[in-house]
């Protein structure tokens, strides 16, 4: 079975979320392609997706006049894996606010039943790396990379906390759908896209 | 995963804060490296009140950068050209939610240290001001918020690396609305990246340490760049792009994205100007969009633009040789 993955490839982190997903998948030994995806018809033949970070503002602006934003939610919706990473977990959620400036009217996906803040640690200077874990998808120790990250206020009913840091929930699950407010295409370890490439592999059959 | 070639583990930018969760880092190589590589395929454009950043924020910029003067307004005003207001720089923190950058004088260490204090979000260490110390640019290990720095060249680009940029830019030349200086130094830079590789490539250890004493800087930081065959950090186009077919010309010659001065906001048309250009660098490889985008506007309020030639002030050279 060869699994193809796409990475959202509008704006931001999409080199680094193909190479870490490559990698994933020759150590899972795996078959499988990894793309990077920006219109309706690549999305189309996806078998699981990565939104990476990147301005979640940008992001949906540009998804949106390509349509590639419909396809993205129709395919979440009839159970396609989705990875999103930071502004791409803004982009899953039902509302974001900012810390600062307060509501955004910008385009979500609205398919996460989570409140996000945006900027919720602070600006750049306040960016930071720290050692966090996902126990419950048996990842024990992970070096957390957060960058002018979001941290989820609120969870709805069926929300699986993954990670919280500080007492900020920063790692999510609902089915199909993850989202992270820290980077893990920019470190190392790929263990996180790794657990992905296997809820991709088991949602194939 | 990020290349860290050339980061000093030793930096004082990199601070440890102690928590009941465990201690956090902040300032590392790759929280700086990490967060240009959140601006990459976007648009960060100049911007000089709360009202031209929201226009950009709309328009689906990745980030703004806060001047005084538009880089035009700069050459034709003369005198010195400094850091901007931090009352403007704060008011359009306030005001968007993508991130805010500024500009610091070329060596003003105190300038600098004002702007990480007022929190912005990454600092661009600019010829497009008046530099302060020609000779010795900040010492960027320093600072826990990142730096931008212009280069016209592979060896001026190493030296900022080395210094602690977090990010590089062409210089271009600045303010003038022509794109022709960009395209040479970024065609310079890929041409040079170019033959490192195939030195690289050749197992010639003694041509890369020639190489590094040409450059400037330490045979690790070349031999790694070597290796990658691309700079380590993330590498944008800037100077003179005013146009949505200049933008999407310079990310086919392999920009990571694009920094709009003048172009924008000097532009009699700015609010469809800036979505053009946005569109025509996310979609720089379909010509079919980037002829949409260029649709968009109208030749007649462009710029007027200069000829680089007949310049009395070529800010690209400034802080070149150090």
């Amino acid at each position: 079975m060869s699994l193809t993955v796409g990475v959202l490839a509008i704006q931001g982190d999409v080199h680094e979320n193909i190479m870490s997903t490559k990698i994933a998948l020759q150590e899972l030994g795996e078959e499988g392609t990894v793309v990077g995806v920006k219109t309706a018809d690549d999305i189309s033949k996806l078998d699981g997706l990565i939104i990476p970070g990147g301005e979640s503002t940008t992001i949906g602006q540009l998804s949106l006049v390509n349509s590639s934003l419909k396809i993205i939610k129709e395919k979440i919706e009839h159970g396609m894996p989705v990875l999103g990473i930071c502004a791409g977990m803004i982009m899953l959620s039902k509302t974001a606010n900012d810390r600062v400036v307060g509501k955004t009217d910008q385009p979500l996906l609205d398919l996460l039943d989570i409140k996000l803040e945006r900027n919720s640690f602070g600006r750049q200077k306040e960016s930071f790396e720290a050692e966090i874990s996902m126990n419950s998808i048996n990842i024990t120790k992970f070096n957390g990379v957060f960058i002018r990250a979001p941290s989820v206020s609120d969870v709805g009913s069926g929300v699986d906390i993954l990670s919280k840091f500080n007492e900020k929930i920063v790692a999510v699950k609902k089915g199909n759908m993850i989202g992270v407010a820290f980077h893990p295409e920019l470190t190392k370890d790929v263990s996180l896209h790794k657990y992905f490439v296997n809820l991709i592999k088991k949602s194939k059959k | 995963m990020l290349p860290l070639s050339g980061e000093r583990i030793d930096a004082k930018g990199i601070i440890t804060d102690k928590f009941d969760s465990g201690d956090i880092l902040r300032g590392t190589s790759t929280l700086k490296r990490g967060f240009a590589h959140m601006l990459k395929n976007g648009v960060v454009m100049d911007v000089t009140t709360v009202e031209q950043a929201q226009i950009a924020e709309d328009a689906g910029a990745v980030s703004v950068m806060v001047l005084d003067k538009l880089p035009s307004d700069v050459r034709k005003a003369g005198g010195v050209a400094r850091t901007a207001s931090i009352r403007i720089i704060e008011d359009i923190m306030d005001s968007v939610t993508i991130p805010v950058m500024a500009k610091c004088r070329i060596g003003h260490v105190y300038e600098a240290k004002v702007l990480e204090e007022t929190d912005v979000d990454m600092i661009d260490e600019s010829e497009v001001l008046t530099p302060a110390d020609e000779s010795h640019h900040i010492w960027k290990w320093d600072f826990t918020t990142p730096f931008v720095n212009g280069a016209r060249s592979l060896s001026e680009a190493l030296r900022r690396i080395e210094e602690g940029a977090a990010m590089i830019r062409t210089k271009g030349e600045p303010g003038t609305g022509n794109v022709a200086e960009a395209i040479t130094h970024i065609k310079k830079v890929n041409d040079e990246l170019r033959s490192i590789k195939t030195i690289y490539d050749s197992g010639d250890n003694q041509d890369l340490v020639r190489m590094a004493r040409e450059f400037k800087v330490s045979y690790d930081l070349v031999e790694e760049t070597a290796k990658l065959g691309r700079l380590p950090v993330v590498n944008f186009a800037a100077g003179g792009i005013a146009t949505p077919a200049d933008a999407a010309y310079l990310m086919s010659l392999g920009c990571d994205g694009i920094f709009v001065g003048s172009g924008i906001f000097n532009a009699d048309d700015a609010k469809e100007r800036a979505r053009a250009i946005v569109l025509a660098t996310t979609f720089w490889n379909e010509s079919e969009k980037v002829k949409e985008a260029q649709k968009m506007i109208d030749e007649r309020q462009s710029m007027l633009g200069l000829d680089v030639k007949t310049l009395e002030l070529r800010m690209q050279e400034r802080g070149s040789s150090a």
